[in-house]
C-alpha cells in the first residue's frame, strides 16, 4: 500500500512526546479555565483560607507560644508554622479539586464521557485534570508566599523553591485523590476524604516539631505524604537545605506518578466498558 | 465506512449484542431500529470506540477500534443519547472546548463554531449558559458539537427522543441537510416515523440480534401489506373478536386495544367486515409502517 503524506505525518506526530502529546490534556485545562471564569468567586476564595490561618496562628497563637526550637535553633512560631500552612493548603486545594470537582464531572456532568468520545484518551483526561489542579494551586502558593514574606514569616530566598515544592505536593495529592474518587459512588464516600485529610493536617509536624512525638509515633508520621510536604517546604523556607529534602521530593514524585497511572486505568475501566 | 462481522458485546452473563453483521456505505443514512434494550446503544458505543467489542470484527473507516481508537474518533461525530453538554460553559464555549479536545487549532475551531451556531440556529443564544436552553436547542447544540471536527461519519443515538413534534421537525430538517452534504449518518431510534424519514437503509434489532434489514419501503413491502385496517370493539379482550374477521386480508394482529388487519385496500376490507355483520366501535384505514414490520417480526409492539 502506498503511504500517503497524511499517514507519514500521523506517524511522525505520534513519535513526538512533547509538547504535541500534551495538546489534548491542555484542552481539558482550557475547559476548566473557561468554566472557572464563570465561577471566579470560588477561585478567589481559595486564596483566603491559608492566609487567615497564617495570621491566626502566626500572629495570634504565635504571641502565646513564643519561639520553637528547630535543630537547636530558636525561630518565631509564625516562621515555623507558615511553611506548614503553605504545604497544607497545597494539599487541601489539590484534594478538593480532585475529589469534589472530579466526582461531579465523572458521575453527573459526564464531562469525561464527552471528552472520551474525541481523540482524548484516559491518560489525557487524568493528566489534564491534575494539571489544572496544579495550575490553580500554583497561583495560591505564589500568593501565599508573597503574603507570608510581607508578613515577615520568610527568612530565605530559597523560599522561592517552595512554590514548585507545593506543586509537587499538589501532584501527589491530586493524582491519588483523583484515583480514589473513581472508586466513590456516592457523596457520602467523599466524607471519608476528610477523615484522611484532617489528621494529616493536624499531626504531620504541622503545628509542632516532629521531635514532640515518641520515637514509634515519629515513624508513623514520617510515613504520611503531608509530613514530607511540610518538611520539604519548611526546609526551603528556612533556608535549611539538606539531602533529606531529596527524599521528600522522591516520595512525593512517586506518589504522584502512581496516582496518575492508577487514575488513567480506572477511568478506562469505568468509562470505556 | 463501517463493516462489522459477527459483532458481539456482553456484560458478564448478559449479551447486549449477539453476533450482528452490518455494513454502511459512504453517504448512506443507516438506522438501527428497535425497542429499548435491543442492543442499539451498545452497538453505537462500539462504533464510537468508547466500548470494546467482546467478539467478532469491526472496521471503521478501514481501521480497528482496538488499536486505532483515537484516529477513528478524530473522524467521527458523536451525538450521545443524553446531551451531556458542559453545563459550566456557554453555548459557544461548548463548541470551542469540544473542538479543542480534537487538538484542532484555536482559530480553526472558532471559525467552525461560528458556522455551526448558524447551522444549529443558535446564533442569538451564543453566550447563554447551556442550562437555559430548551430541550430542542440543547439537542441542536449537541449535534453542532458533534460536527465541530467536520466528521465523515456522524453517530446519532436516539436524536429526537423526548422532543416535541416541532423540535423534531427542525432537527430532521438539519439532519437532511447533513445528508445532502454527503455526510454518512448512523442513527438509532425507536420511532418508526423517524426511521422512515431519515434512513436509506435500516436494520431492525431485537434482543441483540438483527431480525430484518432493508430500506423502509422494502421492509414494509416484505413484512407488512400496503394498508392496515384498525378496528376497535367495545370488549375487554380483542382476541375474542379476531375470529370474526379471520380471512379478510393477509393477517390479523391482536393488540390490547384493537385489531390490525393487514390488507391491500383498507376501504374494501372494511366493506367486507361490515358485510359479515361485524360492527366495530371505530375503524381507521392507514398506510402500513415500520411499526407493523416490527410487530410482525417480533410479535410485540415497539414502545410498550
Amino acid at each position: 500500500m502506498v503511504t500517503t503524506t497524511q499517514e507519514v505525518s500521523d506517524r511522525r506526530r505520534s513519535r513526538i512526546p512533547f509538547p504535541v502529546a500534551f495538546a489534548l490534556p491542555l484542552a481539558l485545562v482550557e475547559r476548566n479555565a473557561r468554566a472557572a471564569r464563570h465561577f471566579w468567586l470560588t477561585i478567589v476564595s481559595g486564596f483566603f483560607e491559608p492566609v487567615f490561618y497564617l495570621f491566626a496562628m502566626g500572629v495570634g497563637i504565635g504571641a502565646l507560644v513564643g519561639d520553637v526550637m528547630v535543630d537547636g535553633v530558636a525561630i518565631g512560631y509564625g516562621v515555623f508554622v507558615a511553611p506548614a500552612l503553605m504545604a497544607t493548603s497545597a494539599m487541601n486545594g489539590a484534594v478538593y479539586d480532585s475529589t469534589q470537582n472530579v466526582f461531579w464531572k465523572l458521575r453527573f456532568a459526564k464531562t469525561y464521557d464527552t471528552a472520551l468520545s474525541t481523540p482524548m484518551r484516559p491518560t489525557d483526561v487524568a493528566i489534564g485534570e491534575i494539571s489544572w489542579a496544579l495550575l490553580r494551586g500554583l497561583i495560591y502558593s505564589t500568593a501565599f508566599l508573597a503574603v507570608a514574606a510581607i508578613g515577615g514569616f520568610v527568612h530565605s530566598w530559597w523560599a522561592l523553591l517552595a512554590i514548585p515544592a507545593c506543586t509537587l505536593i499538589g501532584l501527589a495529592f491530586a493524582s491519588v485523590g483523583m484515583a480514589a474518587t473513581t472508586y466513590m459512588s456516592s457523596w457520602t464516600h467523599l466524607e471519608y476524604v476528610q477523615l484522611a485529610i484532617l489528621p494529616m493536617f493536624l499531626f504531620s509536624a504541622t503545628f509542632y516539631p516532629l521531635s514532640t512525638y515518641p520515637a514509634a509515633l515519629q515513624w508513623v508520621v514520617q510515613a504520611t505524604p503531608l509530613y514530607h510536604g511540610v518538611d520539604l517546604v519548611r526546609g526551603l523556607m528556612l533556608g535549611d537545605l539538606h539531602a533529606g529534602l531529596l527524599v521528600h521530593v522522591a516520595y512525593l514524585a512517586i506518589f504522584g506518578t502512581v496516582g496518575i497511572w492508577a487514575t488513567a486505568k480506572r477511568i478506562e475501566r469505568l468509562l470505556l466498558t | 465506512m463501517i463493516k462489522a462481522v459477527g459483532l458481539r458485546k456482553s456484560f458478564g452473563d448478559f449479551t447486549a449484542v449477539d453476533g450482528i453483521d452490518v455494513e454502511v456505505a459512504p453517504g448512506e443514512s443507516f438506522g438501527f431500529l428497535g425497542p429499548n434494550g435491543a442492543g442499539k446503544t451498545s452497538t453505537m458505543k462500539i462504533i464510537g470506540c468508547t466500548s470494546p467489542a467482546s467478539g467478532g470484527t469491526i472496521r471503521i473507516l478501514g481501521m480497528d477500534p482496538a488499536s486505532q481508537a483515537s484516529k477513528i474518533k478524530a473522524r467521527l461525530g458523536v451525538v450521545p443519547q443524553e446531551d451531556a453538554l458542559d453545563a459550566d460553559l456557554t453555548v459557544f464555549e461548548n463548541l470551542l472546548v469540544y473542538g479543542r479536545y480534537f487538538g484542532l487549532p484555536r482559530a480553526t475551531v472558532r471559525a467552525r463554531a461560528e458556522e455551526l451556531l448558524e447551522f444549529a440556529q443558535l446564533v442569538d443564544k451564543r453566550d447563554e449558559i447551556v442550562e437555559k436552553l430548551s430541550g430542542g436547542m440543547k439537542r441542536r447544540l449537541t449535534i453542532a458539537r458533534g460536527l465541530i471536527n467536520t466528521p465523515q461519519i456522524v453517530l446519532l443515538d436516539e436524536p429526537t427522543t423526548g422532543l416535541d413534534p416541532q423540535a423534531r421537525h427542525i432537527l430532521w430538517d438539519r439532519l437532511f441537510r447533513l445528508k445532502r452534504e454527503g455526510v454518512t449518518l448512523v442513527l438509532t431510534t425507536h420511532y418508526m416515523d423517524e426511521a422512515e424519514q431519515l434512513c436509506d437503509r435500516l436494520v431492525v434489532m431485537d434482543k441483540g440480534r438483527i431480525v430484518a434489514e432493508g430500506s423502509p419501503r422494502a421492509l414494509i413491502a416484505e413484512h407488512a401489506s400496503r394498508e392496515v385496517l384498525e378496528l376497535r370493539f367495545d370488549v375487554a379482550d380483542h382476541a375474542e373478536r379476531a375470529a370474526d374477521v379471520e380471512g379478510i386480508g393477509a393477517r390479523v394482529e391482536v393488540l390490547a386495544d384493537r385489531l390490525l388487519l393487514y390488507v391491500e385496500n383498507g376501504d374494501v376490507a372494511l366493506e367486507q367486515v361490515t358485510a359479515r355483520g361485524v360492527h366495530p366501535m371505530s375503524s381507521l384505514v392507514r398506510r402500513a409502517s415500520l411499526e407493523d414490520v416490527f410487530l410482525r417480526l417480533t410479535g410485540r409492539s415497539l414502545i410498550e
